[in-house]
């Protein structure tokens, strides 16, 4: 069986599933009750000044009968008192000294206050800090959450003020709402943060009731925009953490975050870059027991491929992530519809026909029909592949090269090359 | 023997549950909605189904029940009485690789919500001055009738029985069709302004002339009549039925009289099985049906064919009667029975049953129930003077014309003789379509001539 141990920036966890900060971690109740179930850590919900919460604060996107295929809060920070959160923390690393115990942090963007929620949380044995600067609703009209985490200046400064006074490691969690992620990653290595975390929620409203025409959720009749998270975000999360990872400037540990429901789900931000994860959304619909699947199968997964550690993963198809102008421009694929195993639903005759290039025919031969796709027109989309509900009945093929792998980078500077001769 | 009023309701309720809403919800989302789908093409009335199947999934209920319905009239009962297995359900995509969309159950789901709300889903075109008159008021005369009130036309349908709705009313079992379904269809039909006189027999309330006479198009769509005699000494006996009456009976009104009664139903016929499970649940204590082909000849459908069996129906296969004896009060009391055996006919025949000679044998019975077929109306053919081989009227396949040019017939008058299938929805869909060719031929065309000049 694999090691499935990380390190990620000095932070020890016996596998790569964390809890996220979150509903999920506010008390030593489920805290504890997690790391019985096999989660490897767990950033505690963040601790800052007590606040209200709004009643109701959580919705769901369902997507043709799938339950929460997105999930959407207005939920706040912790919801308790400071010294009840910091006894219960400090007895869930006393009962649980192997597993990471991670806490989150919001405060004023002040440094005497930075300095001081550190050195309280620090007392109590805790294994880092990760400064909550995405939260997107309540807080951030209070000047921090993502108010903060939106401006790469505050990232930094506030960053480096825990650093001043922090012992253990420094996790800097950035919020996705934003142009450009590597802005604030960049700020927050600036700052000397030891890691990033990435993404909290994305700025959403989860939907309209017809009938009383009130948002989702409503308080009293009227909503406000919530954090979006939940499986419908993963493609989202993976790029930010992507684009983190294969650059340079930012070269601190990521821990990701956004979807992530199963092992494969994992394994992918991993792949990408990632040293470990961190789970929510999965939890509130399932309860802490998914994490035995998601032991299990990561750990087939490795043996099955023949790598010994997890953390072996970490990064491993982030050279394939790059820029569009570095694509080879003469590679083409072409789409094969394999008559055997196709049922004739017609899913991608129609698909290709109304949507996208018209190159797949219908033919019917004596009495019996069956789809074709004109290679020399198929401009390898892949959407009929994508409509195709039989697993493997169009294969997506490799054309023969028509000349040597150019990119539009390569060939700019081909071009510019001839140019110079030329003059 | 003695079965509560109660327990024959019970027997008599609806076999199959309808889907419960998460159900269909969850088996509306598996459907692929396949383009130019295999099954619109199985249906015989051409309902656009992945489209009905997307409308319950986003949970357009109206949608759906319309787009059923629109296609065919008899849209609630067809989605209990029609064979899927061999229509739209066996031409699904998905039997292969995983188990086909359950497309009679949310077609139910759709129809019933639509009674359920009493929802009026169609309305009659402006009055376009002809008439028509509908002989029959079962599937076919419906069907035609709510096309040809859409179209604009006065119709009038005369049926012979209390209320119209043929064999959706009084031929299908109440545990399989209710009759309440039927019936929600035929007032479907009456609120287009549709005359439905009941009660009233063509050929003695009023005649074929003077329906000709009155009325610009007459369509016969007047079913089949009763079961044949079966040829053999007894028939007279009390205790002798005719399945079709039988049947009908339950849907009138519901009667333990076969209760602790030893039943023999001759036949292998859906029309059979009908009868014997209808045996059972009027507490019937022995029910046995005899069929003097095997199983393979069966004509019954193999879903009917486990029905029976699940309700404890026996089959004798290659036995055929010979006699019915009665007692000293002329009630019938055992059957005698041979049997048979099969020999090869010519090619493309079914095999033909001979009797084994000596073979004859006695079954103890208190009832015998025919159900060998039904008889056609033929004198009422010829009195529309239509051209017809053996009761079947000759028509033209497109136009669903007569040798009458203003008579059409459409439903089972049409059926046999190579003709067709017997079933609801290929009547529903010959009724549409002689509807359509009245429109054609009496407004459609001799409006074109009317423009020309």
């Amino acid at each position: 069986m694999a090691d499935l141990r990380i390190n990620l920036a000095g932070i020890q966890s016996p596998n790569p599933f964390w809890l996220a900060s979150a509903p999920p971690t506010n008390t030593g109740y489920q805290v504890q009750r997690a790391f019985e179930a096999g989660w490897g850590g767990a950033v505690w919900k963040t601790l800052g000044d007590p606040i209200i919460n709004t009643s109701s604060r959580f919705a769901a996107v369902h997507f043709n009968g799938q339950r929460v295929a997105g999930f959407n809060n207005i939920e706040l920070i912790t919801d308790r008192p400071l010294d009840v959160n910091l006894k219960e923390i400090y007895e869930t690393k006393k009962r649980f000294p192997n597993h990471a115990l991670v806490v989150s942090l919001m405060v004023e963007p002040k440094r005497d206050k930075w300095h001081e929620i550190v050195k309280k949380v620090e007392a109590v044995g805790v294994d880092g800090l990760e400064l909550n600067f995405g939260c997107p609703h309540g807080m951030a009209e209070r000047g921090m959450g993502s108010a903060s985490g939106q401006q790469p200046d505050l990232v930094e400064r506030q960053t480096y003020w825990v650093k001043e006074a922090a012992r253990t490691p420094v996790i800097v969690k950035l919020t996705p709402n934003i142009t450009d992620i590597t802005a604030t990653a960049i700020a927050a290595a600036n700052g000397c943060a030891d890691a990033i975390s990435l993404i909290n929620t994305i700025n959403s409203l989860a939907g309209v009731d017809l009938d009383s025409w009130n948002t989702i959720p409503h308080v009293a009749g009227r909503g406000s925009h919530g954090g979006y998270c939940g499986p419908a975000v993963k493609p989202i999360a993976l790029n930010m953490v992507a684009e983190c990872a294969r650059n340079p400037e930012v070269g601190i540990p990521i821990s990701g975050i956004g979807g992530i429901s199963d092992w494969k789900d994992a394994v992918e931000f991993m792949l990408m870059g990632a040293a470990g994860v961190q789970v929510c959304t999965a939890v509130m619909h399932h309860g802490f027991r998914i994490v035995e699947e998601m032991i299990d199968g990561l750990s087939n997964y490795l043996d099955s491929k023949g790598i010994e550690r997890v953390s072996d993963l970490t990064g491993r198809a982030v050279p394939r992530y790059t820029d569009w102008g570095n694509l080879d421009l003469n590679y083409a694929v072409a789409a094969r519809i394999h008559t055997d195993t196709c049922i004739n639903c017609n899913k991608c005759y129609i698909a290709c026909e109304d949507t996208a290039h018209q190159c797949i025919e219908r033919i019917e031969d004596s009495g019996a029909s069956y789809l074709k796709v004109r290679e020399e027109d198929c401009v390898g989309c892949n959407l009929c592949a994508i409509v195709c509900p039989v697993e493997g009945a169009i294969e997506m093929v490799d054309l023969p090269s028509t000349g040597v792998p150019m990119s539009w980078n390569e060939r700019q500077a081909a071009l510019a090359k001839l140019n110079m001769k030329g003059a | 023997m003695f079965i509560s009023d109660d327990a024959l309701k019970r027997n008599f309720a609806e076999v199959k549950p309808g889907l419960r809403p998460k159900q269909a919800f969850e088996e509306a989302h598996r459907c692929l909605y396949c383009y130019d789908a295999p099954c619109i093409k199985a249906c015989p009335t051409g309902i656009n189904i992945p489209s009905f199947i997307k409308r319950i999934a986003n949970k357009n209920m109206l949608g759906s029940a319309r787009t059923i319905l629109e296609a065919n009239p008899m849209g609630a009962s067809c989605a209990r009485v029609c064979p899927t297995e061999e229509l739209c359900e066996g031409a699904c995509v998905l039997n292969d690789s995983s188990k086909p969309i359950l497309i009679g159950d949310l077609q139910r789901f759709a129809t019933d919500w639509a009674i359920r709300n009493n929802q009026q889903l169609f309305a009659s075109g402006e009055r376009n001055g002809r008439s028509v008159a509908i002989v029959g008021g079962g599937p076919a005369g419906l069907s035609a009738a709510r096309e040809l009130a859409r179209f604009g036309f006065a119709v009038t349908v005369f049926e012979a029985k209390a209320h119209a709705g043929g064999l959706n009313t009084y031929g299908i079992v109440s545990f399989r069709l209710p009759k309440e379904i039927a019936l929600w269809e035929v007032e479907q039909v009456r609120k287009l302004g549709v005359d439905i006189r009941t009660n009233t027999v063509v050929g003695r309330d009023v005649t074929a002339s003077e329906l000709l006479e009155s009325h610009d198009v007459v369509v016969l769509a007047a079913g089949m009549s009763k079961v044949p005699m079966m040829g053999i000494p007894g028939e007279e006996l009390e205790g002798v039925y005719d399945a079709i009456e039988l049947v009908e009976k339950t849907k009138v009104s519901l009667s333990g009289e076969l209760s602790g009664r030893r039943v023999v139903v001759v036949g292998a016929g859906n029309t059979a099985i009908d009868a014997a499970t209808c045996s059972v649940r009027m507490g019937a204590e022995h029910v046995e049906i005899c069929y003097r082909r095997s199983k393979q000849e069966m004509t019954a459908y193999e879903f009917e064919y486990e029905f029976a069996k699940s309700d404890g129906v026996a089959f004798r296969w290659l036995t055929a009667p010979v006699r019915i004896i009665g007692d000293e009060h002329g009630r019938v009391k055992a059957i005698e029975c041979v049997r048979m055996k099969l020999e090869q006919a010519e090619s493309g025949r079914r095999a033909r049953p001979v009797p084994i000679p000596g073979s004859e044998f006695t079954i103890e019975a208190d009832a015998v129930i025919k159900a060998i077929g039904q008889t056609r109306h033929v004198s009422l053919v010829d009195q529309f003077q239509l051209a017809h081989t053996r009761g079947v009227v000759t028509i033209d396949q497109e136009t669903y014309r007569t040798s009458n040019p203003n008579v059409y017939a459409a439903g089972d008058v049409i059926f046999g003789e190579g003709q067709g299938d017997a079933m609801v929805v290929s009547a529903v869909q010959q009724g549409k379509l002689a509807a359509f060719a009245i429109y054609k031929q009496l407004v459609l065309d001799a409006g074109d001539v009317d423009r020309q000049t």
